[in-house]
C-alpha cells in the first residue's frame, strides 16, 4: 500500500509516496534521481548500493524505504558540497582510482564511514573496512591508496 | 605518406570525413569504433586525437561505437584499442590536420611549413592570423583519402601522447553518473525477464493469467520460452518477476558430467595443428611434461547487465554496453527479421570484466520487451543470478606441455596441447546471433556452437623462447552442454601458465635458477630486457625463507603484443596469501602511462583471483554458482602490494597491454606456491584444498 515516507536525503527533506517494502535503492534511484547508489546483487553481497544512515553504511537495496523513514541519508551526490569535491573524492581522482568504476560510489561511501570513525586507519584496517566491497577490474591497489591519501589530506586540514 | 601498411580500420573507412568533422564551435567530433569498458581506452583516444590536430584533449568531443555515424570497427577486443584503433585514429586526424593546413596556406599565400596550429588556431611564423580550423572547415572537403594525407607526428614532437593525462570518464563515476544503467529516456518502463535455468531447459508451463492485474504491468511477454514483463516501476517488474518465477516450470536440461574438467580431459574430437616448426619428436634429451587445467570461469561483472530500447515507427533504437555495436545491430535484426538498417545500437558504459559477459544478451531481451510496448522505451537490467549463470562463461581448458631438454643443457623442443570449448561465440560469429534469447523465441533453431576464432585457444601456446622445435596443437570440443565463449586473454591465460610451470620445473631440474634459464633462451632483446628488469624490481631470488616464495611468469602476449613479465611473492601457512605482485612491461609507444600500469596492474588482481579462487559450480547443465558467497572473487583483504614497471620504449609501434599480465600472474603464483612449499597445484584453482590435496 501507497504511503507517505519523510527522511533526509544529502541534508534536505525528501519525500516517497511508494509502499513501505520499496528497497531504498529505488527510491533513491528512480524517485529521487539519486543514481550513486548502484545495483550489484540485491543482496547486500557486493557492497555497490552503500550509502549511509545516520552515518552508518548500509546496502541500499537490502534496506526498505521504512526503515529510513525520519532517518538521515547519505548518498555519494551528497559527498561533494557546493562543486567542491570530498577529499576522498579528490584522492580517488589522485590516484586514478578506478578502471570501469561501478563499484567506486559503494566503495567512497564505505570509507567514508570508515574516515569519519578512524582519521588515521592502516592498510590492513582500509582493507578491512572494504572487505565487503567487490572490484572486478582489479583497481583495489589504488584504491587502497586513495583511501589513505585522503584520511591523510583530511588529518591535514584539521591540524 | 604513411609507410608501411595501413591498419584495417583505415583501409575499412578510408576517408577522413569517416572519422573526423569539424562540428562545434571550438570542439572537433572524433569517431571511433572503440568503446570505453574501463580500460580507458576513451582517455587515450582522445590523447591521440588531440596530439595530431594540435587541440587540448578537452576539445575532442569522442563518438564512440554508435551506427549513427561512427566507424565500423567490429569488436573492441584483444588489446588492440590502441595497438591497431589508436594507429587508424591518429592517421585519420593527422590528414585532417594537413588537408585544413593545407587551406590556411591556401587562404594567407604561405607556405604550409610556416604554419602552426595551437588549439585549432592557425599561427603563422608563431604570429596569430584570423584562421580557425572551425572558420575555415566550411570550405575544406573532408571525403579524402587518410592514406593521402596523414603525416602523424614524430615521438619527440609529441606532447600529450606519452602523458598521464587523467582518465576522462572518472570524474562523472565517483560523483554517480556515468553509466548506461543511470539513463533515463522519457516515459521509460522498467523491465525484467525470467531465464531458463539452463542452457537446454525450456518453458514447459506458464500460468500467467492475471500476472499483469496483479502487479499493474504494462505488459506481460510470452514468446516461445521467452517470457518477460515491463511494468511503470522497477519494484513492480522485480515482484511480478518473482511471481512468474513460481509460476513457470522448465524441462529438465540435457544431461552433463559431473566433472567438467574430467570430462575435457576425454573429449575425442580431433586435435588440430596450429603452428609446427622443426621435429618436436626427433633427437635425444630428457624429456619434461606437465598437464594444467582452469575450470568455468565466470565473468562476474559487479553491476548486472543492461539495456534500453525502444521501438518507435519501425525503427528499433538500442543503447548497450557491448563490445559491437555493429555486430550487435546485425544480430539483433537477424533474430527479429528486420533490416539492419531499421536498427541502432549506441554504447553506452557498463560494469567492466574484460570479456563476453550478458551486454549483448540484455540488448536482444530489452528488444524483445520494447517490441510489446511500441513508442515506450524499456529499460531491462539482469539480476545478479542472471549476471553469474546466463552470461556466457569463460569455458574450462586443459593445457598439456611437453619439452625435451638436449645435451647442451637448452630446451631443444617444445610442444604444447589445448584443449577446451571455443572462444570467440560472440553476435555473428559464424553467422549466428549468438545471443541468449535467440533460442527460447518460438521456432527458433536449438543453439550451436561455432568455431573457435583464430588465436582463440592457442592464443600463446607457442613458446616465447627460441626453441628450434615448436608445434602447437588444439581440440575444439562441442559437446559440452554449457554456453562459453571469450574471457579476458583467451587461451592465453593458461597456455602462459602451462608453459611458465613446465620452464621452471626444467630450470630446477637442471639446477639453472628461473631467471637465468629463461633469459638464456630468450633471443628477443626486448624480452630479455623486460625479464632481467622484473629480477631486479622484485628483488629476485628473494629471502630463502620458510614457507614463502618469489616465482616469476613471463610472456609476450600474443607472441606479438606487450612483453610482460611478472613476479609473484607467496607466504603459505594455513592459506595461500600472495604479499606482492610485481610486473615490468614494456609496450612500445605508451599513449597513457598511468593507464598502461593500470591495465596490467588490475589485470594481475583479476588473475591472481582466477588463480586462487575461482570456479563454476554445475547442478548438471545449470550454474548453480548464481550469488557471490558460491561465486568467490578476491576480495580488499587479499589485496597483495603491487608494482609495475614501464620499459620505455617510444619510437616503437604501440602494443596492446590490456591483457598480458594474465597469464604471467598466473605462472609466477603457481611458481612462487611451488618455490615455498615443494608442490605443484595444476588443477586451478590453487585453494588451500588443492595444496593439501597435492602434499597428499
Amino acid at each position: 500500500m501507497t504511503q507517505r515516507h519523510s527522511f533526509v536525503v544529502n541534508g534536505a527533506p525528501a519525500t516517497a509516496d511508494v509502499p513501505g517494502a520499496t528497497r531504498l535503492i529505488h527510491v533513491l534511484r528512480n524517485d529521487l534521481g539519486l543514481k550513486g547508489a548502484r545495483f550489484g546483487c540485491g543482496e547486500g553481497g557486493c557492497g555497490a548500493c552503500t550509502v549511509l544512515v545516520d552515518g552508518r553504511p548500509e546496502h541500499s537495496c537490502d534496506v526498505s524505504v521504512e526503515f529510513v523513514a525520519g532517518r538521515s541519508v547519505e548518498t555519494v551526490e551528497g559527498l561533494s558540497r557546493d562543486g567542491v569535491l570530498h577529499p576522498l573524492q579528490k584522492a580517488f581522482l589522485d590516484e586514478q582510482a578506478g578502471q570501469c568504476g561501478y563499484c567506486l560510489t559503494g566503495i567512497l561511501m564505505r570509507a567514508k564511514a570508515l574516515l569519519d570513525a578512524n582519521p588515521s586507519p592502516t592498510r590492513t584496517e582500509i582493507a578491512g573496512a572494504l572487505d565487503g566491497n567487490l572490484c572486478r577490474c582489479g583497481a583495489h591497489p589504488r584504491i587502497l591508496r586513495a583511501v589513505a591519501r585522503a584520511a591523510e589530506a583530511i588529518r591535514a586540514s584539521r591540524t | 605518406m604513411t609507410t608501411g601498411g595501413l591498419p584495417k580500420p583505415v583501409l575499412d573507412h578510408p576517408l577522413v570525413s569517416h572519422w573526423i568533422a569539424f562540428d562545434g564551435e571550438d570542439t572537433v567530433v572524433v569517431r571511433s569504433g572503440r568503446v570505453e569498458i574501463g580500460q580507458g581506452n576513451t582517455t587515450a583516444l582522445v590523447q591521440i586525437a588531440a596530439e595530431e590536430l594540435d587541440l587540448r584533449p578537452e576539445q575532442i568531443d569522442l563518438v564512440a561505437g554508435d551506427t549513427r555515424s561512427a566507424p565500423d570497427e567490429g569488436f573492441t577486443t584483444g588489446s588492440l584499442s590502441v595497438q591497431v584503433g589508436g594507429v587508424a585514429l591518429r592517421l585519420a586526424a593527422s590528414a585532417a590536420r594537413t588537408l585544413l593546413v593545407a587551406e590556411a596556406a591556401k587562404l594567407l599565400q604561405a607556405d604550409p611549413a610556416d604554419l602552426s596550429v595551437v588549439d585549432g588556431a592557425v599561427l603563422r611564423s608563431g604570429e596569430p592570423t584570423s584562421l580557425t580550423y572551425w572558420s575555415m572547415a566550411p570550405s575544406v572537403d573532408l571525403r579524402q583519402s587518410v592514406a593521402d594525407h596523414a603525416a602523424p607526428k614524430p615521438a619527440h614532437a609529441r606532447r600529450i601522447v606519452g602523458r598521464s593525462v587523467p582518465r576522462l570518464d572518472l570524474p562523472a563515476k565517483l560523483t554517480g553518473g556515468g553509466f548506461l544503467h543511470d539513463m533515463v529516456v522519457d516515459g521509460m518502463l522498467h523491465g525484467r525477464v525470467l531465464h531458463p535455468p539452463s542452457v537446454s531447459a525450456r518453458l514447459a508451463g506458464a500460468d500467467l493469467a492475471g500476472l499483469a492485474d496483479r502487479h499493474a504491468l504494462t505488459a506481460v511477454v510470452r514468446e516461445g520460452s521467452f517470457v518477460g514483463v515491463v511494468a511503470p516501476r522497477e519494484e513492480q517488474a522485480l515482484a511480478a518477476l518473482a511471481d512468474m518465477q513460481r509460476r513457470c516450470t522448465w524441462s529438465a536440461g540435457r544431461s552433463a558430467p559431473a566433472d567438467p574438467v574430467a570430462a575435457l580431459a576425454q573429449a575425442t574430437e580431433e586435435a588440430v595443428v596450429t603452428f609446427d616448426r622443426g621435429d618436436v619428436g626427433a633427437g635425444e634429451g630428457d624429456g619434461f611434461q606437465t598437464t594444467v587445467s582452469r575450470p568455468y570461469l565466470a565473468h562476474a561483472s559487479i553491476g548486472p547487465s543492461c539495456a534500453l530500447a525502444l521501438w518507435e515507427d519501425g525503427h528499433l533504437m538500442v543503447w548497450s554496453h557491448t563490445q559491437g555495436v555493429y555486430p550487435l545491430r546485425r544480430a539483433l535484426a537477424d533474430v527479429l527479421g528486420i533490416p539492419p538498417g531499421s536498427v541502432d545500437v549506441v554504447h553506452r558504459q557498463g560494469a567492466g570484466c574484460y570479456g563476453h559477459n550478458g551486454a549483448d544478451d540484455a540488448a536482444l531481451d530489452a528488444a524483445l520487451l520494447a517490441r510489446a510496448v511500441p513508442g515506450s522505451p524499456v529499460r531491462l537490467l539482469w539480476s545478479r543470478g542472471d549476471e553469474l549463470a546466463s552470461s556466457p562463461l569463460g569455458p574450462a581448458q586443459i593445457t598439456k606441455a611437453h619439452a625435451r631438454v638436449g645435451g647442451d643443457g637448452r630446451v631443444a623442443a617444445f610442444s604444447v596441447d589445448v584443449t577446451c570449448q571455443p572462444y570467440g561465440q560472440r553476435p555473428g560469429r559464424d553467422g549466428r546471433p549468438n545471443l541468449l534469447s535467440a533460442a527460447l523465441l518460438t521456432d527458433a533453431p536449438p543453439p550451436a556452437t561455432g568455431d573457435d576464432v583464430p588465436e582463440g585457444a592457442e592464443r600463446n601456446a607457442v613458446p616465447y623462447y627460441a626453441i628450434a622445435n615448436l608445434r602447437a596443437s588444439k581440440r575444439i570440443v562441442r559437446s559440452l552442454p554449457y554456453r562459453a565463449s571469450s574471457i579476458r586473454g583467451l587461451g592465453a591465460y593458461l597456455n602462459v601458465f602451462a608453459i611458465e610451470t613446465l620452464v621452471d620445473d626444467m630450470a630446477a631440474a637442471l639446477g639453472r635458477d628461473p631467471v637465468a634459464f629463461r633469459v638464456a633462451h630468450l633471443d628477443d632483446p626486448r624480452a630479455r630486457a623486460v625479464v632481467e628488469r622484473l629480477a631486479e624490481i622484485c628483488g629476485w631470488p628473494g629471502e630463502a625463507g620458510e614457507e614463502c616464495g618469489l616465482g616469476i611468469g613471463f610472456a609476450r602476449y600474443k607472441n606479438q603484443g606487450a612483453y610482460c613479465a611478472v613476479a609473484a611473492r607467496v607466504e603459505a601457512d594455513a592459506d595461500i596469501r600472495v604479499s606482492h605482485l610485481w610486473a615490468a612491461v614494456d609496450g612500445g609507444e605508451i599513449v597513457n602511462p598511468d593507464g598502461v600500469i593500470n591495465q596490467i596492474e588490475g589485470g594481475m588482481i583479476q588473475s591472481m583471483s582466477w588463480t586462487l579462487k575461482e570456479q563454476v559450480r554445475f547442478d548438471g547443465e545449470a550454474v548453480a554458482s548464481r550469488d557471490w558467497e558460491s561465486y568467490p572473487i578476491l576480495r580488499f583483504g587479499e589485496v597483495p602490494e603491487t608494482a609495475t614497471e614501464i620499459l620505455p620504449r617510444p619510437d616503437d609501434p604501440p602494443l596492446g597491454v590490456a591483457e598480458a599480465s594474465q597469464g604471467p600472474t598466473a605462472a609466477a603464483i603457481g611458481n612462487a606456491v611451488h618455490r615455498a612449499l615443494g608442490v605443484r597445484v595444476r588443477r586451478l584453482p590453487i585453494t588451500r584444498e588443492a595444496i593439501a590435496s597435492a602434499i597428499g
